[in-house]
């Protein structure tokens, strides 16, 4: 039998945990979810001696032991609660050296835990080049806990660590400040009615006995008694602890550090790059650059391994239907589950550049300070500086902006960035904008030089940008806050990206969007081919029979009869009765039936509306979509009752509204499902934009017609 | 006392001032802040106002922390 032993790594934030979490574990590693929540859980897998393996789990970074956001919270409940299923048997702090006071803070409260206990000291070099000499081996005996430093980003100490893990490791001996005699009847009581043992974890419990997830009723109410009966003043007694903690932290440095203040080489080189980096032109302008550097790349470099995947699907779909027998089974195979795994697949190269590009970004540094220059701005409509990238990406793609909206740590401005992204004008959109646009702008020059058609472009994405942080202002009034937000955040020093770490979490990420999102869209995906291949009672039998017994004339070719069966199919279908049940609804925004089956089968994704306005008009399969004919049907399209053209301008300038506002991407509702852990946000998501784009499109349309 | 002595808040403070910090005005965020490294006695350095007006960045121990203008007002220095 192996022993299996649960070690949990904990520190500041940029202390570097995730490079040492990387060393240790390399690709054995899985990320899931703490229960309920959307906070990352990282778990991975180290042999240490034959008959022991070792799990470590990644907690998310905290300054301190008082938790106040989501992700504090679970690395609280994991360290005190001892029936919290990831509780570990060891602990390794990883503490930073070039910041040595402020870590020490955090390693202090986590010895007062009594758990047994390491310091993995990291960045030694860095504090050396600021000119901070460390005795470690003095610093382990003040703390009474093993110290090992290590680099990291190196690789070094990594072996003297797994040596330390395999030792028997002792529950630190003494406390690094007393705690009870703060308010000794409150430390006694607690410990009397949870039974634990540390002073700390009782004052501790004290003050968050409320969040802690495993006392039951009773308990929480002796310990409620406990507190008022002795007046117990939470905030004041944590002042003064960490007053304490920090004298003793001053006087251990003075023994064990030497500083020479004339050394800041470090700090020094930061401040020079900052200079430019955070100058009022040049930093911007450099910012301008990266993004839109980013951006085309999720714009158009993926474009090139996303029509690899895309004609590969193509491919599959048609040698499988080729080989294998025509049937229901058969057909569900091909265009309900494999369509739904091709619409999966093909945001992977997206995810993968856009997080190798942030893990670029936070990795050297960098991002924080994108947050530092846009803070002001983007807080004015509810959000942060943090929210700068996700709006950015949303122009590319929604799906890996609205993944990559963890980085920011505020709920309440992850949730409005979250709402707001799918407004911003994304790649998906350029087919439809693209046939709507041909429709009706004349290819003319506007002022002599500027392409017309180009005008009406840029004036969507503008709009779709104004739409996003109007919506982002009104939803800052609406939301109420679930926690004090904070900005306080570190400018950690520029160092080089780690491209091992860079790897990581590219594969990390993808991984993570197939197996969390790909359920909900292939749902969709099956549930969209259901409703476009059947309909009510023998409606499409009927057809079929009667095309069966047609023959190809001179006039009409075996292609035109396909394409003609394709478009009736559809419109019987049950797709079709429900374009023609919504058709009273559209009609005020101008749209008919026809339109409304294109609305209902692109909620898949928003260019699928070219291929089944394709179908429709009996112009071609989805596959090869002819732009021309499809416009030259469109142009020739006459209202049965009018006599009427549908297609007027006011159609499709009304339709161009419609789908730079409405959610027609069953994706980014598998996403945003999978980031709020919950359906209520999607569905808000979907009715407002919804509402959003019919209200639009309704005033478009009258006002124009 | 000469003006030079007088308290004011680090959200006053100029691009490149140095200031002792005296006391936290007492809030939810002084606790934060003292986590920071913000005590008094401490010396904090103001390394750059954001080209926006807000945020700043500050020197505090051997760091840089950027905080909003309104949360470094909680934070009372003398020059």
């Amino acid at each position: 039998m192996k022993k299996n032993i649960k070690i949990a790594l904990v520190g500041n934030p940029n202390c570097g945990k995730s490079s040492l979490f990387n060393a240790l574990t390399g690709l054995r590693q899985k990320v899931g979810n703490f229960a309920g929540v959307t906070v990352d859980k990282k778990t991975g897998y180290i042999s240490l001696a034959k008959d022991t393996i070792a799990s470590i789990i990644d907690l998310p970074g905290t300054y301190s032991l008082y938790p106040r956001r989501i992700d504090e919270f679970i690395t609280f409940d994991v360290l005190l609660n001892a029936d919290n299923d990831s509780h570990p048997d060891m602990l390794v702090i990883v503490a930073d050296a070039s910041n040595l006071k402020r870590n020490l803070l955090f390693c202090s409260q986590i010895i007062d835990l009594k758990i047994p206990t390491i310091i993995a000291l990291n960045m030694v070099d860095v504090a050396r080049k600021n000119g901070l000499a460390i005795d470690t081996q003095q610093l382990a005996i003040e703390l009474g806990v093993k110290v090992i430093p290590i680099n990291a980003r190196e690789g070094k100490g990594i072996n003297d660590l797994k040596r330390a893990i395999q030792t028997t490791v002792p529950v630190p001996e003494k406390n690094f400040v007393e705690v009870r005699p703060l308010c000794p009847e409150v430390v006694d009581g607690v410990k009397e009615i949870t039974k634990v043992t540390s002073d700390y974890t009782a004052f501790q419990i004290a003050c968050h006995y409320i969040n802690i997830f495993c006392f039951n009723v009773e308990q929480k109410g002796k310990i409620k008694q406990l507190l008022e009966q002795h007046h117990f003043a939470m905030s004041k007694l944590q002042g003064e602890e960490i007053l304490q903690r920090y004298e003793r932290i001053n006087a251990i440095l003075d023994r064990c550090t030497s500083q020479d203040q004339s050394r800041q080489q470090a700090l020094d080189t930061t401040a020079r790059i900052d200079a430019v980096l955070l100058h009022p032109v040049y930093g911007y302008l450099i910012f301008l650059l990266i993004f839109y550097f980013v951006f085309q790349a999720i714009f158009s470099w993926a474009t090139y391994p996303m029509e690899a995947i895309g004609a590969a699907f193509s491919w599959m779909q048609e040698s499988l239907d080729n080989l294998l027998p025509e049937s229901l089974l058969t057909n569900l195979l091909l265009e309900g589950v494999l369509a739904g795994i091709g619409g999966i697949v093909i945001f992977i190269p997206q995810i993968m550049l856009l997080f190798g590009f942030i893990s670029i970004l936070e990795d050297t540094g960098y991002m924080t300070r994108v947050s530092f220059l846009m803070d002001r701005l983007m807080r004015k409509v509810g959000m942060s500086g943090k929210s700068t990238l996700p709006l950015v990406s949303g122009m590319a793609c929604a799906v890996p902006a609205i993944l990559s909206t963890r980085g920011i740590e505020n709920w309440k401005d992850r949730i409005i960035t979250i709402m707001v992204t799918p407004l911003m004008s994304c790649s998906a959109r350029l087919p439809v904008y693209a046939l709507l646009i041909s429709f009706i702008v004349p290819d003319e020059k506007f002022l002599g030089f500027m392409n017309l058609k180009g005008l009406v472009m840029m004036g969507l994405y503008l709009l779709g940008w104004a739409m996003a942080l109007l919506a982002a202002f009104v939803m800052k009034l609406i939301i109420k806050a679930k926690e004090k937000s904070y900005y306080l955040m570190e400018l950690p020093i520029y160092r080089k990206p780690r491209w091992g770490n860079v790897g990581i979490t590219m594969i990390e990420k993808a991984k993570v969007f197939v197996t969390d999102a790909g359920k909900v869209i292939i749902t969709i995906s099956i549930i969209l081919w259901f409703l476009a291949s059947f309909g009510p009672g023998n409606s499409i039998e009927v057809i079929e029979e009667k095309y069966a017994s047609m023959q190809p004339t001179e006039s009409i070719t075996q292609t035109d009869l396909n394409n003609q069966l394709q478009a009736e199919k559809l419109a019987a279908s049950f797709a079709g009765r429900i374009g023609h049940f919504i058709e009273p609804a559209i009609k005020p925004l101008g749209f008919d039936w026809k339109i409304g089956i294109a609305l209902i089968t692109s909620f898949a994704a928003r260019e699928v509306f070219v291929g089944t306005m394709s179908t429709i008009y009996s112009v071609g399969s989805t596959e090869d979509v002819d732009f021309e004919a499809i416009r030259e049907r469109m142009r020739n399209e006459i209202d049965p009752e009018t006599g009427e053209h549908v297609y007027s301008a006011a159609t499709a300038f009304s339709l161009m509204i419609f789908f730079a506002f409405a959610m027609q991407c069953m994706s980014t509702v598998a996403v945003v499902k999978r980031e709020t852990k919950s359906w209520k946000w999607p569905s808000i998501q979907i009715l407002y934009l919804t509402g959003l784009a019919y209200l639009s499109s309704l005033i478009v349309y009258q006002w124009m017609k | 006392m000469g003006k030079e002595q007088s308290i004011l808040s680090l959200g006053k403070l100029k691009e490149g001032d140095t200031a002792v910090i005296v006391r936290l005005e007492s809030s939810d965020l002084s606790l934060k802040l003292m986590e920071m490294g913000f005590l008094p006695g401490e010396e904090v350095f103001v390394d750059k106002i954001a080209p926006l007006g807000d945020p700043i960045s500050v020197k505090i121990g051997t760091y840089l922390l950027s905080l909003r203008k309104e949360e470094a007002n909680a934070v009372m220095v003398r020059k």
